[in-house]
């Protein structure tokens, strides 16, 4: 069957590929992949493209200005929302008359509100959050570490859910009632309706405690502490060719980032399935395997593309969610990250901390959005730039 | 166009599960395909047409699908029992396949390019620079003027017109030797329909591939084929030469078809369609699938089911009783099945 092929003219298009060829070594970008490919494509489709995607951006980002600046609006009411003197509230029932006063001058408060509020947003336009009623320390350079520690985690974790997450997901849609799919959707059941808290200490009894793999809590060896640089640890041992160090970490990362990983990955895990099924459905698919196209690419190409805005989205929010919501496991673990920060903020009455954490961790969850928003943009064309 | 047969299909029978019987969609097909030829299918929607040509390919959904019966005999080698991966090297390469719906049948996220130097390279050891150039000739070849710059387009910057020449491109990448075009105009208004067909005939005769054209639409048929196979209820109920059927009709079903033809000069108002509609694939049936809608209907019908019956013509059979009434007896002159 083979030997059956001609083609029209073999040494035209031999003679037209040395043109074309010529033309790639001009225009060097056309056949890198991934990323550089993306970049390739506005590359040649000339600066239209990339000043098109440019003024969408900062499109976006502008129209977040008054998102933004309804949060500030909330985040200051927390502590006007206090009925009678915060200061009081703030320093509880046995406090003198001094201290109150004291507290009071100190956060502003014997000002009319307006003028708090516009003083709150000044100095947040500078990068000052305030300072600590707890450390006494400036707060912007107090909650860095937290936050990287929370960033590390809650990247890890994502990472986690998304690769076992959309695998799962797509070969229980490819296989399809087959036991695989059930039983990877009895997990995801399973694992969407799982306590953290619960999971967290079981994960701790069994892999710590009873088989000793892992260390219960913490993010280091505290004998041995990282040097930080970024205070992300994975980067900073890595940096510092301490790989000793390094493996420390990832074992420390290891049972708080599954325990974060599980719903995410879980609720992944079931959007993907249900997008690639209706994917596969589809005409295009259809036409794919026409064409003689191995099932793997069909899948892991035509399907994916298709598949991925919607898990996209719940990828969007899930990650939000977890820089924001990994309180518990935090507490659980022992991660010195934003979650314990804010607790303790909490029990010790501390409205600066509080406020600027809830603004932060807003701020990152509108961020993540935008993100989310502008990768629809990369992966569907027909999405228009001018929306 | 010599009679040689490229392919052959067999007493085919697909079923589909529905609860937990089986139901067949085709039921007992058998025709051959010869090289160089333009093969009609015709056939109201869900007799089978598409059942058919998609089993030709092993793409039938299964479950719920299932061929149950047939053979598949390409170039003289049966395909029943080969692997995935041998049918893989067939699809897309040897026998390729257009669809109805262009607007859906290209993937919205890949570029023209990138799904036609798919194609391409799939079957060949092409490099990039070599599939684009043979991309380029492709779109030329299909009758697309500006070919470089679409390969960077998307489908949904291109009309349907533009986009059905394009599978059409892609389905003819690798100089397959069968095509199968299952309704590939249906979708177009009647200009852009004309300009396909018009193309499907110029590349038959251009590279030799065999055409299986599936529509609903004898005019369609009258316009490119040379011979016809009418469907209903997944059965052949007349076959022949194209001229021969149009002139001389044998099946009530095939005249009734023949009367919804859109007429070009528009002197009808209405367009006529046969009353009735089709049986439901799995139920019952005693006699006739036809019988419920035959203007025709007489004694017999409605408890013998009528076998093909071969005409005088050369290649021409009907399944249909009648006959025994013109000829005044019941004998079967021949009878394949
Ligand atoms: N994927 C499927 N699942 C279940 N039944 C199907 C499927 N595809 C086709 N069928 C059955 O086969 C019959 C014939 O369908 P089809 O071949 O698409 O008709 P046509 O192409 O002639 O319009 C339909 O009536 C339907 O009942
Ligand atoms: S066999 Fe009878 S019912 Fe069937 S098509 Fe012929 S005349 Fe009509
Ligand atoms: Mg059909």
């Amino acid at each position: 069957m083979g030997g059956r092929r001609t083609f029209v003219d073999l040494e035209v298009i031999s003679q037209s590929a040395k043109k074309v060829k010529e033309q790639l070594s001009r225009r060097p970008v056309l056949c890198l992949s991934g990323v550089t490919k993306a970049l390739a494509l506005f590359l040649a489709n000339g600066k239209k493209g990339v000043t098109s995607m440019l003024t969408y951006t900062v499109r976006r980002v502008f129209s977040l200005i008054p998102v933004l600046f309804g949060m500030t609006l909330i985040v200051f009411a927390i502590i006007h929302a206090i009925p009678g003197n915060p200061a009081q509230v703030i320093l509880g029932q046995r406090a003198t008359q001094e201290s109150i006063a004291l507290v009071t001058k100190e956060l502003g408060l014997d000002r009319p509100w307006y003028i708090q509020y516009f003083d709150y947003i000044n100095k947040l336009l500078h990068g000052d959050l305030g300072t600590s009623l707890r450390t006494r320390g400036p707060i912007n350079e107090e909650i860095w570490p937290f936050l990287a520690a929370t960033f590390e985690l809650t990247l890890v974790a994502m990472f986690i859910a998304i690769i076992i997450g959309v695998n799962a997901g797509i070969i229980s849609a490819w296989f399809s009632k087959s036991w695989f799919d059930y039983f990877a959707m009895l997990l995801a059941l399973i694992g969407v309706s799982m306590p953290i808290f619960w999971l967290g200490l079981m994960m701790q009894w069994g892999f710590a405690n009873e088989l000793g793999l892992f260390p219960t809590t913490g993010r280091e060896n505290v004998r041995d502490p990282v040097n930080s640089i970024t205070n992300l640890y994975l980067i900073d041992t890595l940096l510092q060719g301490r790989f000793d160090q390094f493996a420390t970490v990832v074992k420390h990362l290891v049972l708080p980032s599954f325990a974060l990983a599980t719903i995410p990955m879980a609720i992944i895990a079931r959007m993907t399935r249900a997008t690639m099924l209706e994917v596969m459905k589809s005409d295009y698919i259809r036409t794919a395997r026409a064409k003689g196209l191995r099932m793997f690419w069909v899948v892991y190409k035509h399907s994916l593309k298709n598949a991925v805005i919607p898990v996209l989205t719940v990828i969007g929010l899930q990650t939000g969610l977890l820089l924001g919501g990994a309180i518990l496991t935090e507490t659980i673990f022992g991660w010195p990250g934003i979650g314990r920060y804010l607790y303790d903020a909490i029990l010790y009455r501390d409205y600066p901390v509080i406020q600027s954490g809830i603004l932060i961790i807003a701020a990152i969850f509108v961020l993540i959005n935008l993100i989310v928003d502008l990768l629809y943009v990369f992966v569907d064309p027909r999405i228009k730039y001018t929306k | 166009m010599s009679n040689k047969p490229i392919l052959q299909i067999k007493d085919l029978k697909v079923s589909f599960q529905s609860g937990k019987k089986f139901v067949p969609a085709v039921d007992g097909i058998s025709f051959e395909l010869n090289e160089g030829e333009i093969l009609g299918i015709v056939g109201e929607s869900g007799s089978g047409k598409s059942v058919t040509s998609l089993t030709t390919m092993r793409l039938i959904p299964s479950p719920p699908g299932k061929i149950e019966n047939g053979e598949i005999i390409f170039e003289g080698k049966d395909l029943k029992n080969i692997s995935e991966k041998e049918w893989r090297k067939i699809r897309g390469n040897q026998i390729s396949m257009i669809f109805q719906e262009p607007m859906t049948s290209l993937n919205p996220l890949f570029t023209i390019g990138n799904q036609l130097m798919e194609a391409i390279r799939l079957h060949t050891d092409f490099s990039k620079a070599q599939a684009r150039v043979r991309s380029i000739e492709l779109l030329k070849l299909v009758g697309i003027p500006r070919a470089e710059g679409i390969l960077s387009e998307y489908p949904h910057q291109l009309s349907g017109g533009m986009r059905q020449r394009i599978m059409i491109a892609m389905a003819m990448a690798c100089n397959p030797r069968v095509l199968i075009a299952d309704e590939p105009t249906t979708a177009l208004d009647v200009t852009i329909q004309a300009q396909i067909l018009a193309l499907m005939k110029d590349l038959n005769k251009k590279t030799n591939t065999s055409i299986i054209l599936i529509t609903h639409d004898l005019g369609v048929v009258a316009e490119i084929c040379e011979r016809v196979i009418v469907m209903y209820s997944g059965k052949i109920v007349e076959q022949g030469d194209v001229r021969t059927i149009l002139k001389n009709p044998q099946h009530p079903y095939t005249i009734g078809l023949l009367k919804s033809v859109p007429d070009l000069r528009g002197k009808k108002d209405r367009l006529y369609s046969i009353p009735g509609n089709i049986p439901a694939p799995g139920t019952l049936h005693k006699g006739c699938r036809f019988a419920a809608r035959c203007s025709e209907v007489f004694g017999r019908c409605k408890d013998e089911s009528p076998e093909l019956y071969k005409m005088k013509n050369d290649g021409h059979e009907v399944r249909c009783f009648l006959h025994t009434l013109k000829e005044g007896s019941d004998e079967h002159v021949g009878v394949t099945s």
